[in-house]
């Protein structure tokens, strides 16, 4: 095949941009790393999620507002193509707030970002005790529990399903993806780019790099620079329970199956993604204050796995100025944005060109000169 | 079924769905279940297939049954005590509420 597009890595957002590129019928092909790189698609939690998001950066949240909307149809179109049920579901998610004071801070935190936005009606309201108690009739909440925030257009999905759907998605539309394809090198050429995995070389007029934690070292050979750095989550998951928790929460949720999934921390740690018998207790202090009855629970699975953040853990989205057609796709949180990747960004990418309204997400945002 | 090979000198009496069962002190439990007729310790909890003690190290999690009222016990991992009663754990667990 000769490629219109190589993909340089197939986590959740490359597989993502390559699935929405594929349905373009554009010849794609996907060259994915070792198993033993570091891959957040096969780590992180599973919140398609909204509410608070973009507190630094109201575009941020218009950006995943886009995503959120548009995922419903994502989904549904991604299960009539290959038979997976992503298990989405789109009935509200909480964020708890422990302590008043804890409650105060989160209405005034959203209050604030949706003064930001200017005029939308809010998609969020705050609950007290007796309100979150009423939705969660099963749970017997913690006496430190005051309530929680509550986003309309939260919801959860499988995340690891949705990396397998959209691999078997750009098969099934004439896509191709390679494993063990460590993408070394990407020289600009006239016809494009030529990229070196393995022993071999394959060119292309455009190359999109997608490579999470991967991605600086290749975005520099097209003449992006991209500060990053990783942040280490950890989770746990309990054994499978009767249902218990019917809507997700920013720090714990309840798949279909029964598992109760627990997390995540937020660790400055650089590339160890050891799990911690630390940060084990400290997720369990605060679950079993919220939910006490979650002491009775074995636990059966704990990770880690490391986020992909820039410096405002705002999503970058950049085309080279030197190489026309090298494009940059990072995100922190692909599971949520995976609907718009596939949609509008993977139309901008067919295109050639992206659109005004992502220049915000450029990089060269962190250009700043520094102070003499 | 497995049957043990020696005879234990000395006997107690573990409880498994109900039915008195002759146990040697300290021994594992899922050794013991392992010698019922109903050689399963439970259904699966998505799709109800039958599970037994597998690996008997701890890993596998297929030997979980109710332990004195306890539910989600990994038998292998625990000896015997004489009165001890094991039931066969039906389903997801639930938790207290
Ligand atoms: C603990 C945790 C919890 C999270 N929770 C959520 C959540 O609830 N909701 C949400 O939306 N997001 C969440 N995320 C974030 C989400 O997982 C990531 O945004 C998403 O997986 C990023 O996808 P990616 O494709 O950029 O990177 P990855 O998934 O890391 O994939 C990068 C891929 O590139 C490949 N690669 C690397 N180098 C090369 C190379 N040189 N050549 C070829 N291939 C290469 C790797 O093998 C890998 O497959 C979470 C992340 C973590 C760590
Ligand atoms: S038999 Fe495998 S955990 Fe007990």
């Amino acid at each position: 095949m000769h490629p219109e597009i190589i993909v340089i890595g197939a986590g959740t957002v490359g597989a993502a941009i390559a699935y929405g590129l594929a349905r373009r019928q554009h010849r794609v092909l996907v060259l994915d790393g070792d198993d033993r790189d570091h891959r957040a698609a096969r780590a992180n939690f599973g919140l398609v999620w909204l509410q608070g998001k973009g507190q630094n950066m109201p575009a941020y949240q218009q950006l995943s507002r886009r995503s959120v909307d548009m995922w419903s149809g994502f989904a549904s179109k991604l299960t009539d193509l290959t038979g997976l049920d992503l298990q989405y579901e789109q009935n509200g998610g909480l964020a708890f707030c422990l302590g008043e004071d804890a409650f105060e801070k989160r209405r005034s935190d959203l209050q604030r970002l949706h003064n930001q936005l200017g005029g939308a009606e809010a998609d969020w309201r705050m609950l007290d005790r007796a309100e979150l108690a009423r939705l969660l009739p099963k749970v017997r909440l913690g006496p430190d529990v005051a309530g929680a925030s509550f986003g309309e257009r939260d919801g959860h999905a499988n995340p690891l399903q949705l990396l397998a759907a959209l691999h078997s998605g750009i098969l099934r539309l004439g896509g191709e993806l390679r494993r063990n394809a460590a993408v070394r090198q990407i020289v600009p050429s006239e016809a494009g780019f030529t990229v070196a995995c393995g022993n071999e070389t394959v060119s292309a007029p455009r190359v999109l790099i997608a490579a999470g934690l991967g991605s600086q070292a290749l975005a520099r050979q097209v003449g992006l620079e991209i500060p990053l750095r990783p942040q280490r989550g950890q989770i746990l998951v309990t054994e499978r329970l009767e249902p218990l928790l019917p809507l997700p929460t920013s720090g714990l949720r309840q798949t279909r199956e029964g598992t109760v999934m627990i997390g995540a921390t937020h660790e400055e740690t650089g590339f160890d993604s050891s799990a911690t018998a630390a940060a084990a207790a400290d997720l369990s202090r605060r679950t079993l204050r919220i939910v006490p009855s979650l002491a009775e629970a074995k636990l059966v699975r704990q990770w880690a796995g490391l986020r992909i953040m820039t410096p405002d853990g705002c999503p970058v989205y950049a085309q080279s100025q030197k190489h026309r057609g090298a494009f940059v796709a990072l995100c922190h949180s692909g599971v949520t944005l995976a609907a718009l990747h596939a949609t509008v960004l993977a139309d901008a990418i067919a295109a050639g060109q992206l659109p005004d309204s992502l220049d915000i997400f450029h990089q060269s945002r962190f250009d700043v000169p520094k102070a003499a | 079924m497995f049957r043990k090979l020696h005879e234990p000198a000395e006997a107690v009496t573990v409880y498994v769905e109900g039915k008195p069962v002759v146990a040697e002190p300290g021994e594992n439990l899922a050794a013991v279940l392992l010698r019922q007729e109903a050689i399963w310790s439970r259904p699966t909890p998505v799709k109800g297939s039958r599970r037994a003690p597998y690996c008997m190290i701890g890993v596998c999690f297929d030997c979980l049954a109710r332990v004195d009222g306890v539910a989600s016990v990994q038998t292998c991992m625990m000896p015997v005590r004489d009165g001890m009663t094991v039931e066969h754990q039906q389903r997801r667990r639930c938790l207290p509420s």
